[in-house]
């Protein structure tokens, strides 16, 4: 009886997502751009994204009053493309939070698995880790390890799962937890089935469903996180180029070039926007109760 | 023969609120061949037992003995032949059957388990279906495309396909919609007469142990108050606690004697079991010596235990019978 | 008191149209019982609801009939009214589980407390309502009432819940009591202790009792009349004694012979063949052929007419 009548859904909800259960193209393509970006960058590229052109400094976007064809998203105080900069910067986001997702996601599966299915002591000493991990603020974390290691994209993606992984280790523990009193999981037992079996066949393909559809929706969160932290000064360092590098170098001018801000600021909101959608559409459809109906 | 023998069992649980003492000292022997029903409310231990036996939770001590083996000791391969000779059919048809598999593959797991070999294996779950009346064609559907009581029936296959000796029934039916009730029933009755099964059914409906089990155990907050065959237990039933069941069991018909409920109040809760008696606070025959000892199992009659200080000294107990410790 | 004609509540769904209930029709008289009878699926809770004016948003709608309730008819009645006049107060309803229908972060005594100020019964002071409140309580037996009424729905065990829901639906003394398997979640000795207090409560307050539930035992206990309800339509009615005396409809002899009963030891039961119909794949004719022993030609081809025997009533071609 839950089953309920497709209703209409708000305009912007049906441009975003096409309908109940429909495939968010809009978002898939803004990730699709991303990931080819960071994959084909240095093709891509207008214009070379540290090339330093003092003469074209300040450039606004090609549509503004005194814009240019040559530089779409004009060029900031430096005369450096800002869009060959987005492109450049896609490379650094993407790569960041690619690793940092696959890595927490690895550890805290693991460490999640483990604590609810054997429970017990194990289960106490990851929960307390996870509780410890989750009380100590990630900022100023992150600041300690800036000031102790060598900076770079490795560092970066170490603080993320640094502050990541308990998510996904929560996440694991709750649902492997309430899967192990299934009956179904039960009477693979009481038939002799072997424990790696049960993780295998039982645990594994719903667990796995719930870390793809997180990892989806964090995929946003870590490219903020990242532009946060280089935003700071703690993350990627010049002359590599980072969207949150860039509006740190553009708060500077906000007054007198809205773009320099604007432009890397918008890249930052739609790949997490894309990343929110396309994930609360992967949950939809891999939630078998919701397929079944 | 004995196939199953309970020593002693204790089961206890560590929870926030103390140690729940879930089975306390239950002994049984089950013969091969019969139906075993274990009666009593929710909380009365009787599923734990039931995970005992099938070795998802540990004892706190006791024996549980096998074919003359203790199922706590068993070597490894004895121990993985012992999960082919015991199986379980519970009440939720749904939660049994992992919705993300076909019923083919629920039914080859156990196969697969024991190291059948893959080519074999179509020829026995078509052969699983078939015993259960299910076509052939069911292997390759997945388990939403069935009603509850065809689950039940996949469930009752899945079980059957390691060819055990014990099953062990965990409310089997109660579940179901009441029209396809008595099709598992009878299916479970035929599969018993046709394969040699021993059951050890699990229930809180009294008619329905009436209707299937050989012989009783009645329990109450973790021990045996009565036990004794079916046709005794249920003629001539000797403790309070299961008169006041037998009297609460509603009946089909409109023309039954209006029983009001015997027992007083509520089962109590298991963290803090009563001292004594444990069901002296709700018992309607309670005497001061039930609030203080908890009374031993005798024998009542042929094959007929019951845990009750009404039967200590008799014939002569009636005389003593006091209301003296009646509490309100 | 009751009186309910042809009532239609369909549910829209994507896959079709599920005509949960198809056409009841039924009288109450006040102080009596009507036991419906169904399985899951049947329709007789989405009949309980339908009188309430409450069937499953979004999808659900009364599509026709009529209840009439002490002579004023309540399909059409306006939400507002509804809820201020008929819900709570002249129709109240105890569900099979108590917990949906307490609030875990209020005391049960406010709860209770609730419909009586809510339809302006318990004078203008809190004070007063919750005075009542605590009456009631004592009315369903809770021990202690007064202390127990400051406590927490999850302070109480299963069977004083449901007293507690008995209370607050008896609070403003309504016409019509509704009853969704109040006692299918309870242990047998604490069944009947409720099934007790239900009798006890409709007697002093003389309300009509729709006790709906699966169980023909329970229904024999405490039903004046019984409708066996199969895919939406009642198949057959009449007098509890009739009823399991003599059932009219195959369905409903094959649902009493085949359930297990004390003191008959007969080895086998007699069971209906089949599985419950797809309620949104009905089949032709009488929903019940494909599953009955006496069917023709003609229940496949043509539904039956709802034949009235007296005050009785049974829907099959072997009767019409």
């Amino acid at each position: 009886m839950s089953e309920a009548v497709a209703l209409p859904r708000p305009l912007l909800a049906r441009l975003l997502r096409r309908g109940e259960g429909g495939f968010p193209f809009l978002a898939a393509s803004v990730l699709a751009l991303v990931l080819i970006c960071a994959l084909l960058g240095p093709w891509l590229t207008p214009h070379e994204a540290g090339k330093i052109a003092l003469a074209d400094a300040m450039t606004p976007p090609a549509w503004a009053e005194g814009g240019s064809a040559k530089h779409l998203l004009g060029t900031d105080n430096l005369g450096r493309d800002i869009l060959s900069r987005i492109i450049a910067g896609a490379r650094v986001s993407a790569n960041v939070a690619l690793y940092a997702i696959v890595i927490s996601g690895l550890i805290g599966a693991s460490l999640g698995m483990a604590a609810g299915y054997f429970g017990g002591f194990v289960d106490a000493a990851i929960s307390r880790l996870i509780d410890v991990q989750m009380s100590v603020p990630s900022i100023p974390l992150a600041m300690l390890f800036a000031a102790v290691l060598p900076p770079g994209e490795a560092m970066v993606i170490f603080i993320i799962v640094l502050s990541y992984w308990t998510w996904y280790a929560r996440l694991v523990r709750g649902e492997v937890l309430s899967l192990r009193e299934r009956d179904y999981i039960k009477l693979a037992k009481i038939a002799g089935v072997a424990t790696p079996v049960i993780f295998y066949r039982h645990l594994a393909p719903n667990v796995l469903n719930m870390l793809l559809v997180l990892a989806t929706l964090q995929f946003g969160s870590v490219i903020v996180f990242e532009a946060g932290l280089s935003f700071l000064g703690l993350g990627i360092q010049p002359p590599n180029v980072s969207w949150g590098g860039m509006l740190a170098d553009g708060r500077n001018f906000i007054d007198v070039a809205w773009w320099l801000i604007t432009m890397p600021g918008l890249a930052i909101m739609a790949s997490c926007l894309a990343s929110n959608l396309l994930g609360d559409w992967l949950r939809d459809t891999l939630d078998p109760v919701r397929r079944q109906i | 023969m004995t196939l199953l023998r309970l020593q002693q069992v204790v089961c206890r649980f560590h929870t926030r609120g103390g140690v729940l003492t879930a089975v306390d000292d239950v002994s049984l022997d089950i013969a091969k061949g019969e139906t075993f029903a274990l009666v009593g409310e929710s909380g009365c231990g009787k599923s734990t037992l039931a995970t005992l036996i099938l070795k998802l939770n540990p004892l706190a001590s006791g024996r549980i003995v096998f074919d003359g083996e203790d199922i706590g000791r068993l070597k490894r391969q004895a121990a993985k032949r012992y999960r082919a000779r015991v199986q379980a059919v519970f009440q939720d048809p749904y939660s049994s059957l992992n919705p993300r598999l076909k019923v083919k593959t629920i039914l080859a797991e156990p196969l697969l388990a024991h190291g059948e070999l893959r080519r074999d294996i179509a020829a026995r779950v078509e052969r699983a279906l078939a015993l259960v009346s299910l076509p052939a064609g069911a292997a390759s559907l997945y388990p939403h495309e069935f009603s509850g009581g065809q689950r039940q029936r996949i469930a009752i296959a899945r079980a059957l396909i390691l060819e055990p000796e014990l099953i062990v029934l965990d409310e089997p039916i109660s579940a179901l919609d009441v029209s396809i009730r008595a099709q598992i029933l009878n299916l479970l009755q035929d599969l018993q007469a046709e394969l040699g099964l021993t059951y050890l059914l699990i229930a809180h409906d009294l008619a329905l142990v009436e209707h299937a089990a050989d012989r009783v155990a009645v329990m109450y907050l973790g021990r045996i108050v009565e036990t004794a065959a079916s046709v005794e237990l249920f003629d001539n039933p000797r403790h309070p606690y299961t008169q006041a069941l037998l009297a609460a069991v509603p009946r089909p018909d409109p023309q039954a004697p209006r029983v009001h409920g015997q027992a007083q109040g509520e089962v109590a809760n298991a963290l803090a079991a009563p001292p004594g008696c444990r069901f002296h606070p709700r018992c309607p025959s309670c005497m001061a010596v039930c609030e203080r000892q908890a009374p031993m199992l005798v024998a009542v009659g042929a094959g007929h235990h019951s845990a009750c200080h009404l039967h200590e000294g008799q014939p002569a107990a009636p005389a003593a019978k006091s209301s003296a410790g009646r509490p309100e | 008191m009751l009186r309910v004609q042809d009532l239609k509540t369909h549910l829209f769904l994507k896959r079709g149209v599920l005509k949960a209930v198809d056409g009841v029709s039924f009288e109450l008289a006040a102080g009596k019982t009507l036991g419906l009878i169904g399985e899951s699926g049947s329709g007789k809770t989405m009949t309980g609801l339908s009188l309430l004016g409450l069937p499953p948003k979004p999808a659900g709608r009364i599509v026709g009939g009529t209840v009439s309730l002490d002579g004023r008819e309540l399909i059409g009645l306006d939400e507002k009214t509804l809820a201020d006049e008929v819900r709570g107060r002249q129709i109240a309803m105890i569900s099979q589980d108590p917990m949906t229908s307490l609030n875990p972060v209020f005391t049960v005594g406010a709860q209770v407390a609730a419909p009586i100020r809510a339809h302006g019964l318990g004078g203008d002071s809190r004070r007063d309502a919750a005075h009542l409140a605590v009456e009631e309580l004592q009315h369903v037996r809770v021990p202690a009432a007064r202390q127990r009424a400051r406590d927490y729905p999850h302070q109480f065990s299963g069977g004083m819940r449901q007293r507690v829901v008995a209370a607050m639906a008896i609070a403003c003394r309504p016409r019509l009591l509704i009853a969704d398997e109040p006692t299918s979640a309870l242990d047998v000795t604490i069944q009947v202790q409720l099934m007790d207090l239900i009798e006890r409560i409709q007697a002093e307050t003389d309300a009509g009792l729709l006790f709906i539930t699966h169980d023909l035992g329970i229904a024999a206990r405490v039903c004046h009349r019984i409708a066996v309800m199969y895919a939406g339509r009642i198949v057959e009615a009449a007098t509890a004694e009739q009823l399991y005396a003599e059932p009219r409809h195959p369905y409903t002899q094959g649902l009493l012979a085949s359930v297990p009963r004390l003191g008959r030891r007969d080895k086998r039961l007699i069971s209906i063949p089949g599985n419950p119909p797809d309620p949104l794949a009905l089949p032709s004719g009488c929903a019940f052929h494909p599953r009955c022993p006496h069917a023709t030609e003609r229940c496949r081809v043509e539904a039956p007419p709802t034949v009235m025997a007296g005050d009785d009533q049974v829907a099959c071609w072997l009767h019409a």
